[in-house]
């Protein structure tokens, strides 16, 4: 808007610049930063006073300083360009194409701080979709529209549970497979490369746009990522009419970077020294996944967190778990034990099963073999510690059961291979043959009719 | 005119406000967006602004429209789904697009719609603040009962039969300071209380139909609840519960700081459901303030005052209102946000210092009132307030403030919502300081024997816990029959009557005749059971009875079939109990 450049930086700390004697700048506006060698660096406008204005710095400030150092306002908030072209490509952490192909022609540009679903025009995500993971599809069943995230710990391996969902996840009622648009928030080129060879595999790149930053890169754009990658989803989504499945990894380094700059701010820390406004940031990332009446599009969300030593209370997943609607957490004890998926399902949980299953979606039994698959299998494992105390001749011979139960319900239903697409209904049956080794009464949650039309004769 | 001087997130400081009243209502920058003066320092006032204030520049011009943040209390509330500050999010829709714009302001209700206005009063009667003048059909559920806003008092001069839009002039009254407009609507400011004459004690239950809020922990009309819990642990959908079958007159549901899709349901779901007793849509009794966690986080403050100010009014008609608050912690991280932006002193954990008295003062809005007017009415506002505790641990500011004015306590455990015990209320944490006054009413208009049975049945409970502790440590085996038959019926009563099932056709609404024959047959099961293992029956042998397949199919029986269901269950349960002892 205006072409005056300032070259009245007098303070930096952190992440931040502090810009006296500037006019009228408007809040959130972008800034560019030219550096005395002629580097360009982009940054925001935090705070905007008058004759002075806060500026975050996207990237590093290694090279800045006062002085030298000329700001320019630019008069516009953070926009990405967008375009169906960005499909098969490789972007970093602002937008900008990392993978040598040459720039993109936008066909629009869009502000990346995206406004919010009017609640009003959202429409009920009701469509199950098909992972091909029993523990998924029978027990915490993921519909089309949700954000459901899952809870990891480092080595485990949520890379591959999430590359293993993009790969297979279908909806039954039409052929239509998902878009992907893979967000990577500081992890490490490994982990980056595996998805890379992982899409580019199965094909699945083509159809994938992949935004990457990587953990040798600033920190700041970790801020920028999930929202531009979001930014890009909408706009296949809303105006291309696609299914789109949004990964983005690790949102804890996302809420690393967070506090970060709430300290260079110098803000008052909340719980574990994050921002008291981590809740309301976070959520304007997850709220961005949903359906809106009368678009044809969807956004699925499937962020992966590890969880700073495997504590849910910690407060990146437990306010993660307020705003998404559920959660696939992961064992290490599953998962040392060679089972994989290591899903625990005890603590798992999609708040939007009850939509997408039951009678014309997946089968009226589902709900009811879920519920009784839970109960069994948290019965069994509560068992087992008791068992370790007193012994298992100790335990009644129902209790004994229930113990057998927990056992096989890991290796049979839990477990199952990476390239192992099983289908709604050989998940079920699979639930059917565990639960034949108990009598009729101990079945409370399924209703008599389903006994007789799908259980299998008593072992 | 006023002009910014500093822009921080949803703070804006300006300076040279002509008459700067604190909480009143100013229109901020080219836009024209809303706010609130939360200080004045000098000539500096210190602004909240109900939307996001990306652009806002330095010098950009300040208004004062004179008047605290208010609703509109009128016909055409019901059945409308709003945002903190009373934006109709289908108008916002229809003019804005699917995501909401900012600077969009529209009238809260349609002003172009004609009520039939019928007067219920005569020119001449001398009227005071809060008497009905006049009703309107508003829907097929509510007739919306005008009144004359409080504060106001003198003779009617004349008043109208006909049709009237919302802020028409449908009559006057002449008061000491002269004549007074009166219409079909009229502004309340919503951090004031809506005046009422005095509370009456809460000895009516407010039935929800679910057995262990009804038998165990019930909550009177006008009460207050507190109902903490960590994710995944189910309040949101006890609260969906308590908005559906609930049977207050009216629903306030305020969706402050969470889920969209959670809106969404209620706005599908609701215009399907049916309410029991009219038969018709849940919808026609209940207004919606949505404010998800990504919308501004100032207008999420607000949200429950909209609310609550909503309830009162609609409780000053004479109903009985229920406003579901999810979730006030929400509520109280905006505060948090706030007073972090104006570098306020923090409290505990960074919550202000004022959060715990603005707590109180917001459950102190829920009572059983008498109205203030010369007619003669009560109506009461019941208010259950979700709290999310982060990592479920009680002892943090907002959860501990809460049950400081609450008087109900569901503790919902993440421990047995894994287990899919639903609703996962915590049955030894948990609490109803209402039991006393409550017990009457259940004697007189269910059972005499209501209190027995539940005291009963909460005596096995506790006992269970403890033989619990003893069981882990020599196992179940070793222990003796007759405490293996405790056991049991803790189990029977876990399983077969606090689990109910909210997506059950059936089972979703317990009435509570139902509730009672369920929890009286498993006392009278206990009793059996006790005589046969006086009489050296074993627990096993008991267990494996078919009337216990009976007992647990109890909940998917319809209401009119109960009382059959329960003789027979009776009957079979005596016979096949004696029968197993007389064999021995």
């Amino acid at each position: 808007m205006s072409d005056i450049i300032y070259k009245s930086v007098t303070r930096i700390s952190g992440p931040l610049l502090f810009v006296e004697g500037v006019g009228s700048v408007g809040y959130n506006e972008l800034v560019e930063i030219r550096l005395q060698n002629g580097e360009r660096r982009t940054g925001q406008v935090l705070e905007s006073r008058r004759g002075l204005a806060i500026v975050q710095v996207f990237g590093q400030t290694t090279g800045l300083d006062v002085g030298n150092t000329s700001v320019k306002f630019l008069g516009e908030t953070a926009r990405v360009p967008v375009s169906d072209e960005m499909l098969g490509r490789i972007f970093n952490g602002i937008g900008e194409p990392r993978d040598n192909l040459g720039p993109i022609i936008a066909s629009e540009k869009r502000e990346i701080v995206g406004e919010a679903i009017n609640p009003y025009s959202r429409e009920e995500p009701s469509e199950f979709i098909e992972t091909g993971i029993s523990t998924i599809d029978g027990m915490n069943t993921l519909v089309r529209g949700q954000k459901l995230p899952i809870f990891s710990g480092s080595g485990l391996p949520h890379n591959r549970l999430a590359a293993q969902i993009a790969r297979q996840a279908k909806v039954l009622s039409s052929s239509e497979g998902f878009s992907v648009v893979f967000g990577a928030m500081g992890i490490t080129s490994e982990e980056a490369n595996f998805f890379i060879e992982e899409f580019r595999n199965t094909g699945a790149l083509n159809r994938s746009v992949l935004f990457l930053n990587l953990a040798s890169d600033p920190s700041m754009e970790r801020i920028i990522l999930p929202r531009v990658a979001l930014t890009t989803a909408e706009y296949l989504a809303y105006e291309k009419d696609m299914h789109v499945l949004v990964i983005l990894s690790d949102m804890t380094n996302y809420c690393e970077a967070l506090r970060e700059i709430s300290a260079a701010r110098e803000e008052v820390p909340g719980r574990r020294g994050y921002p008291g406004y981590m809740y309301t940031d976070l959520s304007t990332i997850y709220e961005r996944a949903g359906k809106i009446r009368g678009r044809n599009g969807s956004i699925t969300q499937l962020p992966i967190l590890s969880m700073p030593s495997d504590d849910m209370t910690h407060p990146i997943p437990d306010l993660t778990g307020y705003i998404t609607e559920g959660q696939i957490v992961l064992s290490r004890d599953l998962h040392r034990r060679g089972i994989y998926p290591p899903v625990n399902v005890l603590p798992s949980l999609s708040r939007l099963m009850n939509q997408g299953i039951g009678k014309g979606r997946t089968r009226e039994d589902h709900r009811g073999v879920a519920d009784q698959l839970y109960s069994s299998y948290g019965r069994g494992v509560d068992l087992r510690s008791l068992a370790a105390i007193v012994g298992q001749e100790a335990l009644g011979k129902d209790d004994r059961l229930y113990l057998e139960f927990a056992n096989k319900f890991e290796e049979m239903f839990v477990s199952q291979g990476y390239d192992e697409d099983r289908s709604i209904e050989r998940t079920l049956e699979i639930g059917w043959e565990l639960l034949s080794m108990f009598p009729e009464r101990e079945l409370k949650r399924v209703k008599k009719e389903y006994i007789e039309k799908y259980g299998k004769p008593v072992k | 005119m006023g002009k910014i001087v500093r822009i921080a997130g949803p703070v804006v400081t300006a300076e040279d406000i002509q008459g700067a009243k604190m909480y009143d209502v100013v229109r901020v920058g080219e836009l024209g967006l809303v706010g609130e003066i939360i200080r004045i320092e000098g000539n500096k006032s210190t602004i909240q602004v109900y939307e996001d204030t990306s652009g806002l520049r330095p010098n950009e011009k300040v208004d004062t429209t004179g008047r605290p943040l208010s609703v509109l209390l009128g016909p055409g509330i019901m059945k409308s789904i709003y945002d903190g500050i009373q934006r109709p999010l289908d108008v916002i829709r229809s003019s804005g697009g699917d995501f909401i714009r900012r600077g969009l302001y529209p009238d809260p209700v349609d002003m172009n719609k004609y009520w039939e206005f019928v007067p219920t009063v005569k020119k001449g009667q001398h009227l005071l603040g809060g008497d009905i003048v006049g009703k309107v059909q508003e829907t097929s559920l509510i007739e919306n009962r005008v009144m004359v806003p409080p504060g106001i008092e003198g003779d009617i001069v004349s008043i109208e039969e006909g049709k009237f839009k919302a802020l028409d002039t449908i009559g006057y009254i002449s008061t000491k300071n002269g004549l007074v407009e009166l219409k079909l609507s009229h502004y309340w400011p919503v951090r004031q209380p809506r005046p009422v004459k005095g509370k009456l004690p809460p000895n009516i239950p407010l039935i929800t139909g679910q057995r262990v809020i009804d038998t165990f922990f019930p909550v009177a009309k006008g009460g207050t609840v507190a109902v903490p819990g960590p994710f995944g642990s189910g309040k949101t959908v006890v609260q969906h519960q308590l908005a559906k079958w609930a049977d207050s007159d009216v629903v306030v549901y305020v969706g402050c700081g969470e889920r969209g899709n959670e809106m969404t349901e209620i706005l599908t779901t609701f215009p399907e459901l049916t309410d029991p007793k009219s038969g018709r849509p849940l919808m026609e009794r209940t207004v919606l303030i949505a404010n998800t966690s990504n919308m501004p986080v100032a207008a999420r403050e607000a949200s429950i005052y909209t609310g609550v100010t909503i309830a009162e009014y609609f409780r000053d008609m004479g109903y009985d209102v229920a406003l579901m608050a999810d979730s006030t912690s929400r509520w109280a991280e905006a505060l948090r946000e706030i007073s972090g932006r104006l570098e306020e002193m923090p409290g505990e954990e960074g919550y202000p210092a004022y959060l715990g008295r603005k707590l109180a003062e917001f459950y102190e809005r829920a009572g059983n009132s008498i109205i203030q007017s010369s007619q003669e009415r009560r109506g009461s506002v019941t208010i259950i307030g979700a709290v999310s505790p982060p990592g479920g641990d009680i002892s943090e500011p907002v959860s501990q403030n809460t049950l400081r004015v609450t008087r109900v306590f569901w503790g919902l455990d993440a421990s047995l919502a894994q287990r899919r015990h639903f609703p996962s209320i915590n049955w030894l944490t948990s609490y109803s300081l209402y039991l006393t006054e409550l017990r009457n009413w259940f004697a007189e208009k269910v059972s005499p024997r209501w209190y027995e049975v539940y005291a009963k049945s909460m005596e096995i409970l506790q006992k269970e816990s403890e033989l619990q502790e003893v069981a882990q440590l020599v196992g179940y085996d070793a222990l003796p029959e007759n405490e293996k038959e405790v056991l049991d019926i803790a189990r029977s009563i876990r399983e077969d009557f606090l689990q109910q099932s909210a997506f059950d056709e059936v089972d979703t609404y317990c009435p509570l005749r139902k509730q009672y024959l369920m929890l009286d047959a498993i006392i009278k099961m206990d009793e059996l059971e006790k005589y046969a293992v006086s009489k050296g029956i074993t627990i096993s042998e008991l267990q494996s009875l078919p009337f216990r397949e009976k007992l647990s199919r109890f909940k998917e029986v319809k209401y009119d079939q109960v009382e059959d269901y329960y003789n027979s269950l009776i009957n079979e349960m005596q016979k096949e109990i004696t029968g197993r002892v007389e064999q021995k």
